[in-house]
């Protein structure tokens, strides 16, 4: 058995001015394509790294450093510009809460897409329908479109999808920021549980305490580069001591 | 692909097509989900798409038949129109709406990897879903006229629907692709799409054509899979019901799979396209 995830000589570069019209592209295209057309960044250097299956690991770095755009790599949302990315299994990203949530949609219409775009067929969301609502503690509100949810109850429900997907791999980008305390405590434990059953966590978070408790392990990216790697709490006093 | 990662899966990158017949259920959800919102707070709801046809079969009625008089030189002209604007109406929906589907799904696009087809194939199949009452209509309208088809005209416009279809799909990847970095797309195919209507024989019929032009026109005009479309529509539901003699182009069922043939061209171009622009959608939608 190898590593769950493997990513090498990962380089992403993004245009800082995307709205160019036609017009502007021929003239450039006229001129001999002097000049680039819009300013790059690279967002990520040169990251390597492995993960091993049902390991624990948080991408940890200030804003901006990369983190969110590594984790999109990692679940296809963009493509690398160079390096590879390999992963084992199913993957369930959750980028941002409720991505894929429709405002005009019942709770219930929605848990069935949210599920069906993370990978579940229909006999797994059909199977699983009365958990993911039990967990999201909001039955009352099952048939309501979402657009009248609260933020909480919105993040209860896309989280609970989430975690019933059963994905090999969970990709788990700053959504524990909501949420009441019951609420989150379930979640990590819920987490743990994930983790126990030997799948493969990778968290980005701002709450360093957090990490150093549920994770195992800890990269720490800056300006687009690995910085520290190794254990979740040396990674943390890493980055504090850093700044 | 070495040996150490062929168990590996490359995130992003997808089997096209082939993932969106995959996840079927999925692209389900999704045209469910196109039609929920389209008729959001709307009382009569999907029975505006029965009405709508309906009020533009009485106008072909009225406006070119009595006011026109079209109907001196076209039997049964409203069948005739109409069984070709239907066609126009499935192909110009599916396809401006493919168009759009992308940059109208950014949400969605920007967060989670799904295969991006999806969203295109599923504009045909919601405008597929608005042809049915049209049908409807032309099939009422059909049978009010003593309508009796052999069975090779049903297959006519079987093929025809697909060839739409597949045209559409095709021509919604490629440019539906194009329109996440150039919203000028949009627009350009809705300039086509006032053009359409008059680059096949809807509201004329093809004699007036190879009359005016010379034969090598004729054939490309003639090369259109919409204009194949709408002639095996015409052959399916309107020639059955004309009781004097009228000329349809030769050799309908071949053309039509020379039809099939443009469209599918027309859609591994489109797939084409899109999967070497699909790499850049979510950081540029």
């Amino acid at each position: 058995m190898g590593a769950a995830i493997i990513v090498k000589g990962l380089k992403k570069t993004f245009n800082l001015r995307h709205s160019h019209s036609l017009k502007e592209t021929l003239v450039w295209l006229v001129k001999g394509r002097k000049s680039d057309l819009s300013k790059k960044f690279d967002a990520l250097h040169d990251v390597s790294f492995e993960i091993q299956p049902g390991e624990t690991v948080a991408l940890l770095g200030f804003n901006g450093s990369g983190k969110s755009t590594l984790l999109k790599l990692i679940s296809g949302v963009i493509l690398p510009d160079q390096g590879t990315v390999r992963t084992k299994g199913r993957v369930a990203g959750l980028i941002e809460v409720g991505a894929g949530f429709h405002p005009d949609l019942s709770g219930r219409e929605n848990v069935f897409l949210n599920a069906a775009i993370l990978g579940m067929t229909e006999q797994e969301i059909n199977d699983k329908f009365d958990e993911i609502v039990a967990f999201s503690e909001i039955e009352q509100f099952i048939d309501t479109e979402v657009k009248f949810y609260s933020s909480g109850m919105f993040l209860r429900l896309a989280f609970a999808v989430a975690v019933h997907t059963q994905p090999d791999i969970f990709l788990v980008d700053e959504i524990l920021a909501v949420g009441d305390e019951p609420f989150q405590k379930k979640c990590l434990a819920k987490i743990k549980q994930l983790s126990d059953e030997g799948r493969t966590l990778v968290v980005v978070s701002h709450d360093l305490d957090m990490i150093a408790r549920i994770c195992d392990r800890g990269v720490v990216l800056a300006s687009g580069t690995v910085q520290f790697e190794g254990p979740a709490d040396q990674a943390v006093a890493w980055l504090r001591d850093s700044n | 692909m070495t040996t150490s990662t062929d168990t590996y899966a490359v995130p992003g990158v997808g089997a096209g097509l082939l993932d969106v017949y995959r996840r079927r259920y999925l692209l389900k959800l999704i045209v469910r989900k196109e039609l929920r919102v389209r008729y959001r707070g709307s009382v009569l709801g999907l029975a505006w798409s029965y009405v709508k046809p309906l009020v533009q079969y009485v106008v072909l009625f009225f406006a070119l038949g009595i006011v026109l008089r079209v109907g001196d030189q076209i039997p049964n002209y409203a069948l005739y129109m109409f069984s070709g604007v239907i066609v126009i109406n499935f192909f110009s929906e599916a396809f401006s709406n493919a168009t759009r589907s992308i940059v109208s799904n950014a949400a969605l696009v920007k967060k989670i990897y799904l295969p991006r087809e999806l969203f295109p194939v599923a504009s045909v199949w919601v405008a597929a879903v608005h042809f049915l009452p049209q049908l409807v209509v032309l099939l009422a309208a059909a049978l009010l006229s003593g309508w009796k088809p052999d069975f090779m005209q049903l297959i006519g416009a079987v093929l025809g629907f697909v060839i739409v279809a597949v045209t559409a799909t095709g021509l919604g990847l490629l440019a539906g692709a194009i329109n996440v970095f150039f919203r000028d797309a949009e627009n350009i195919v809705d300039m086509l799409m006032m053009i359409v209507t008059w680059t096949s024989p809807v509201l004329y019929d093809w004699t007036m054509i190879r009359r005016l032009a010379p034969p090598w026109v004729l054939f490309i005009y003639q090369l259109n899979p919409i204009t194949v479309a709408v002639e095996l529509f015409h052959w399916a539901f309107w020639y059955p019901t004309v009781d004097r003699p009228v000329e349809l182009p030769p050799h309908l069922m071949w053309t039509g799979l020379i039809g099939l043939g443009m469209a599918a061209l027309f859609l591994i171009i489109g797939q084409l396209v899109f999967r070497r622009l699909e790499g850049h959608f979510a950081q540029e939608v």
